[in-house]
Order: C-alpha cells, then sequence, then structure tokens
C-alpha cells in the first residue's frame, strides 16, 4: 500500500514542512534584528491563544468571542504572585492556568446551553465585565488603569530568560508543545466527541455524547491554556495593564482562527502570521495599513470563506487483515482510487 | 424623586437611541442570521456626515436651525443607506451561501475599514457639534424640568420607531422582510425577492444608525472615530436582550438598557456602567436563553 503517487506527494509536503520548521527555529541565527524577533514573539504568543481558542471555536463550534478574559486572568494571576508575593515565574504558570480555567468553569457553566450568537455576545460581556474589573482595581490587586509594573523574567533551568532570541524559543518551544498535546487531544474521543457536537449536538447527545459536560471541558482546557500565555505574555513585557485584554483583543484571536481555518492547527498557526504579522509588514503605509487590512479581511473571506488551511476531515487506515480481499484487490489494480 | 426623574429622563434618551441603532442589527440578523459588526461604524459615519453637513457646510447658518437639521437628518440618512448598500453588495452579498463564521469575520473587515476610513477622512481627534445648536432650554413635564434635548431626542426616536412598525407590518415589503425573516426558501416560492430584501433592510438599518449618530452628535457634543464600537455593543446587546431578530424586541431592549444603564451609573457606580449593561444581558440570558421576546423559530432536528 506504498509507493502510491499520493503518498509520495505526502511525504514530499510533510519533508517541506519539517524543512521549514526547522529553518524557522534558526530565524534568531539569521540576524533578522530585534525588532523582528519581536514580531515573532508577538506572533507565536497569538497563536498559542488561537491554538487555544480553536479547541473552543474550530472543535466545538461555540462562537466564543471572548478569550482575552482568560488570557487576562493568567496574566493577571501572574503578575500578582509575582510582584506582591515574590513567586517566581515558573511557579505561577500552574497557578495561572488553573485561575483562568477555574474562572471559565465559574463563568461559562450558567451560559454553556445559550445557542451561537447569544453566546458570541455574553463572550463579549464577559471580556467588557473583566476589562472594567480590572479598571476598577478589582480586590485591590489589579492596579487599575494603570495596571501592575515590574514582574519579573522567567528563570528556567538557572537560566534568566530576558533578550527576544531566548523569548523566541521559551515561546516557540511552548507552540511545539502545544500543538503536540493538541494534535493528540483532537484526535482523541474527547476530540472527535466536541467534533460531533460541532457538526451536530443533537445528534451527539441522541447517541449519548454528554453535550453539556464536553462543552464545558473544551471552555476549560482552552482557558488553562490561555491563562498560561497570560504567564508567558506577563513575563516578557513585565507590565499587565486592562487596555490589552479589551474586546479587540479577542476579536483578533477569532479572526485567526476563522481565517486560517478553523479546526486545523497549521491553518491557526498560519492565520496568526496573517492577522498579527501582515500588518507589520506594511508598516510604512503608517495611518492607511489598517484601512487596507480591513479591505484585505473581507477578500479573503470572499475568496476562502473556509479559510487558507481548512481541515481534511479524519481518514482512517484499516489495518491490512481487516481489510476485505475484494477492496484489497481493487486497490491493487488501480492505485487512483480510494 | 427628582433625581428619579432626572436619571430617568437620561435613560429614555440614550435608550430610544440605543434602540434606533439595535433596529439595524436586529432587522439584519432576522433576514440573514448575520451579526453586522460594522453597523457601529456605520453609526459613527452618520455622525461625522451630520457633523459636515452641519457645520463644515455652514447648512446651520444658511437656513436656521430647525430647517437644517431636517436637511441634514434626511441627507444623513441617504448617504447612511447608500453606504449601507454598497457594504451589502461588496461584503456580503458574496459570502451568502458560505459559513456563517466567514461572514462575521468579513463584518469584522469591514468594521475595521471604516472605522479607519473615517479616521483617514476626518482624522483621529475628536470632534465637536457646537453646544448651541438647540437651545438650551429646560421645559416642565408634569413639575419637574427636563432639557428639551433629551425630550426631543427621546420623541423622535419614538416616532421613528412607530414609523418602522408601520412600515413593517402594514406594507408590502414590510410583510416580505417579514417573511423573509420567517423562512427564506418559503419566501422565495411564495414570489418574494429576497435579495431585494436584503438590500432593503440593508438601507432601512444604516438609515436609522446613521440618524441616531446625529443625534448622539447633538445632545452630546463630541463624536469620535472609534466611538461606534461602544455603542454598537451596546445596541447588540439590546438586540439580544429583546430577542434577535424581533422589531418591537429591540425597541424594548433598547430602552430598558438605557434605562438599566443611567439608574446603574446613579445608583450603583458610574465606574461600573458598562459593567452593569453585560451583568444584565448575562442574567436576562441565564433567565430566558433567546432574549424577551424571542423570535418565534423552533429548533430544527
Amino acid at each position: 500500500m506504498t509507493g502510491t503517487r499520493r503518498d509520495i506527494w505526502r511525504d514530499i509536503s510533510l519533508a517541506a514542512q519539517v524543512l521549514l520548521a526547522v529553518v524557522f527555529f534558526c530565524a534568531p541565527w539569521f540576524g533578522i534584528g530585534a525588532y523582528w524577533l519581536g514580531v515573532l514573539n508577538q506572533v507565536g504568543l497569538y497563536a498559542l491563544l488561537a491554538l487555544s481558542l480553536n479547541i473552543i471555536l474550530g472543535h466545538a463550534g461555540m462562537f466564543h468571542m471572548g478569550h482575552a478574559a482568560f488570557f487576562a486572568v493568567g496574566a493577571y494571576t501572574t503578575a500578582i504572585l509575582n510582584t506582591i508575593y515574590g513567586w517566581s515565574i515558573l511557579a505561577t504558570l500552574p497557578v495561572a492556568g488553573l485561575a483562568a480555567g477555574f474562572f471559565a468553569l465559574l463563568v461559562a457553566a450558567p451560559i454553556i446551553h445559550l445557542r451561537g450568537d447569544y453566546l458570541l455576545m455574553v463572550t463579549i460581556g464577559i471580556v467588557e465585565i473583566v476589562r472594567i474589573a480590572l479598571v476598577n482595581d478589582i480586590f485591590g490587586l489589579t492596579g487599575g488603569a494603570n495596571g501592575i509594573v515590574g514582574i519579573s523574567r522567567p528563570v528556567i533551568f538557572g537560566l534568566r530568560v530576558t533578550k527576544p532570541w531566548q523569548f523566541f524559543y521559551l515561546i516557540w518551544g511552548f507552540i511545539a508543545v502545544t500543538a503536540l498535546l493538541f494534535h493528540w487531544l483532537e484526535n482523541s474521543r474527547f476530540g472527535r466527541a466536541l467534533n460531533f457536537i460541532r457538526e451536530d449536538s443533537a445528534a451527539a447527545e441522541g447517541v449519548g455524547v454528554n453535550t453539556t459536560r464536553y462543552k464545558l471541558m473544551a471552555f476549560v482546557i482552552g482557558a488553562v491554556w490561555a491563562g498560561f500565555v497570560g504567564t508567558l505574555y506577563a513575563s516578557q513585557m513585565r507590565t499587565v495593564s486592562p487596555d490589552s485584554f479589551n474586546f479587540w483583543e479577542s476579536v483578533v484571536m477569532f479572526m485567526i482562527v476563522i481565517l486560517g481555518g478553523s479546526g486545523n492547527q497549521k491553518g491557526v498557526i498560519v492565520g496568526a502570521f496573517l492577522v498579527v504579522g501582515l500588518p507589520e509588514l506594511f508598516r510604512g503605509f503608517q495611518d492607511s495599513r489598517l484601512l487596507f487590512f480591513g479591505a484585505a479581511l473581507v477578500l479573503m473571506m470572499i475568496f476562502r470563506p473556509q479559510g487558507l488551511l481548512p481541515p481534511k476531515g479524519r481518514t482512517y487506515k484499516l489495518p491490512p487483515e481487516a481489510c476485505p480481499a475484494s477492496l484489497g484487490r481493487a486497490r491493487a489494480q488501480d492505485p487512483e482510487t480510494v | 424623586m427628582e433625581f428619579f426623574i432626572q436619571q430617568l429622563t437620561i435613560g429614555l434618551a440614550v435608550g430610544g437611541i440605543y434602540a434606533l441603532i439595535a433596529l439595524g442589527y436586529t432587522m439584519v440578523y432576522g433576514v440573514l442570521k448575520l451579526i453586522n459588526f460594522a453597523h457601529g461604524d456605520i453609526f459613527t459615519l452618520g455622525a461625522y456626515l451630520g457633523f459636515t453637513t452641519l457645520i463644515s457646510f455652514g447648512l446651520n447658518g444658511r437656513v436656521g436651525t430647525g430647517p437644517a437639521i431636517a436637511i441634514c437628518l434626511i441627507l444623513v440618512m441617504g448617504l447612511s443607506a447608500l453606504a449601507g448598500h454598497i457594504m451589502e453588495r461588496a461584503a456580503y452579498r458574496p459570502l451568502r451561501k458560505s459559513g456563517r463564521l466567514s461572514a462575521v469575520v468579513s463584518a469584522l473587515g469591514v468594521s475595521i475599514f471604516l472605522q479607519n476610513a473615517i479616521m483617514l477622512i476626518w482624522g483621529a481627534k475628536s470632534l465637536a457639534y457646537p453646544a448651541d445648536l438647540l437651545p438650551q432650554v429646560l421645559i416642565s413635564i408634569g413639575g419637574h424640568s427636563v432639557p428639551l434635548i433629551r425630550v426631543l431626542v427621546f420623541i423622535s426616536s419614538i416616532v421613528v420607531m412607530v414609523g418602522l412598525n408601520i412600515f413593517i407590518n402594514r406594507t408590502r415589503t414590510g410583510m416580505a422582510i417579514r417573511a423573509s425573516a420567517i423562512d427564506q426558501g418559503a419566501a422565495k416560492l411564495m414570489g418574494i425577492d429576497v435579495r431585494h430584501v436584503v438590500a432593503i433592510v440593508f438601507m432601512i438599518g444604516p438609515a436609522l444608525g446613521g440618524l441616531a449618530g446625529v443625534m448622539v452628535g447633538i445632545s452630546y457634543g463630541q463624536i469620535s472615530f472609534s466611538m461606534g464600537q461602544l455603542y454598537g455593543l451596546k445596541a447588540f446587546t439590546a438586540a439580544i436582550i429583546g430577542g434577535i431578530g424581533n422589531i418591537p424586541g429591540a425597541m424594548i431592549g433598547g430602552i430598558l438598557l438605557g434605562v438599566v444603564e443611567a439608574f446603574g451609573a446613579a445608583y450603583v457606580s458610574a465606574a461600573w456602567k458598562d459593567a452593569i449593561t453585560f451583568f444584565v444581558l448575562i442574567l436576562i440570558l441565564v433567565v430566558r436563553p433567546t432574549g424577551i421576546l424571542p423570535e418565534r423559530v423552533a429548533e430544527k432536528l
């Protein structure tokens, strides 16, 4: 069953992707400068956020436009634990994730049954409530409109991460781990259940999938990851303020997922490059670059409504012993079929 | 009591404006099931067009305040309707057959485009309508003196809404709009030109949004290129609270939201004003998941 033309193309495509990834991971050695490394780091953070949103929006199909709220909870957890209680950044990472996940569980439980656009509006509402709560210095810990400054850098195995290239490896390494984990998750029973719910939640319910529980789990997993990204963000910027977590940030994450191809991790990462990276290339146009960006969004949706790299759908290979003899013969005669 | 009445009138005036904008969201949603994120920016465009016709062209000084405002409103509504029509043709019609999420992103693209176009044309600084456009007089209602502007804003929004209701319920076009909102396929079979209906909806909505923009300019003075975002979100919230797709629902939702917000700012905390809006949204949706007056659509299985 090897050696068909399709298989060869797949191998070439895989090799090209590995090569691209290797070249990309060497980027800091090509002397691309601190500015562009900063842009790549920015792209990486958004890619991470979008990957975590992809679980909720892409796989479970819930219109969630409030991901910045979970991101904010994670970032502020790290900021508060680090600046007030003197925790190291690495130690705050799990707490930030847990805090964001717990917050998601708390706010999502009463609204998880809402249909499409109602959920979308409520999640926007949650982002705004969180932002206003941060501005109003809730619990006297968040520092009001100015936020929190003086967050320390992460120390990993005794190495202090300060330079852009160090952050580059931290962020993109985290992406690699995330992509692997989520790839496994997507193809697990959990991932299949989410896709079933997205395609037809009534049918899923009908065959015994506990839709509410799976939807909540998707929300919590996405939120935990957004919390982790919050830690990365806080320690990279060394400051957090409410303005970084407004409604618009959620919109950007949402656009990345849809534009890249919701449900496909590679698509989502490409989407992050497009939405966050591309406007940087047009810095020269200054004021009008966002004008073009808006028009480009419309055009991209007209020409690729399913996103740049839509998911291919699941394919399963029958093990040879389970393959009926007739099908096996048909394959052997005509390698182009199936 | 005096304080209560004053807050109530503030709330009713703002609520009227929210309701006008919410109508644009709800009509488009009713027919296309699309959240037109660019509607808030059409509202901003209306405010700026009003500024240009009234002040920059000096219409105000030439024909007197009353006629000037009337001409300005007609012009702005016409131009906003035109903008809405172009928007529909360019950004939404090609996407009619693709998924709903791609239409949402297209709408976000239009929103970014419009916001930046307005910023490039009129500048990034906020502009101010002159404060003496309408006489700053208080009129007395049942022993309470209330600024004239507030009363005018509320009454005119009510008049427009009653007019719209008559149009939707009594005319053939209105009937076509209602039919398309309930079931597009069936409407087509009955000989209704749904494309025409969509085009009309995308002119009425923006016209009302543009009108609301001028009303905000006249009553609050300051306008800025990004103001459509918050007004848009609030109005959309109002549409959802009322039950999206439902025209009377949008009116009730808008006015309710305006009043709740005014009381929230006055009695709870001004700093939490916008958060209260969204708390109310969540509370109402938790109790009634499809709003106060939900669309009468059975869940398709």
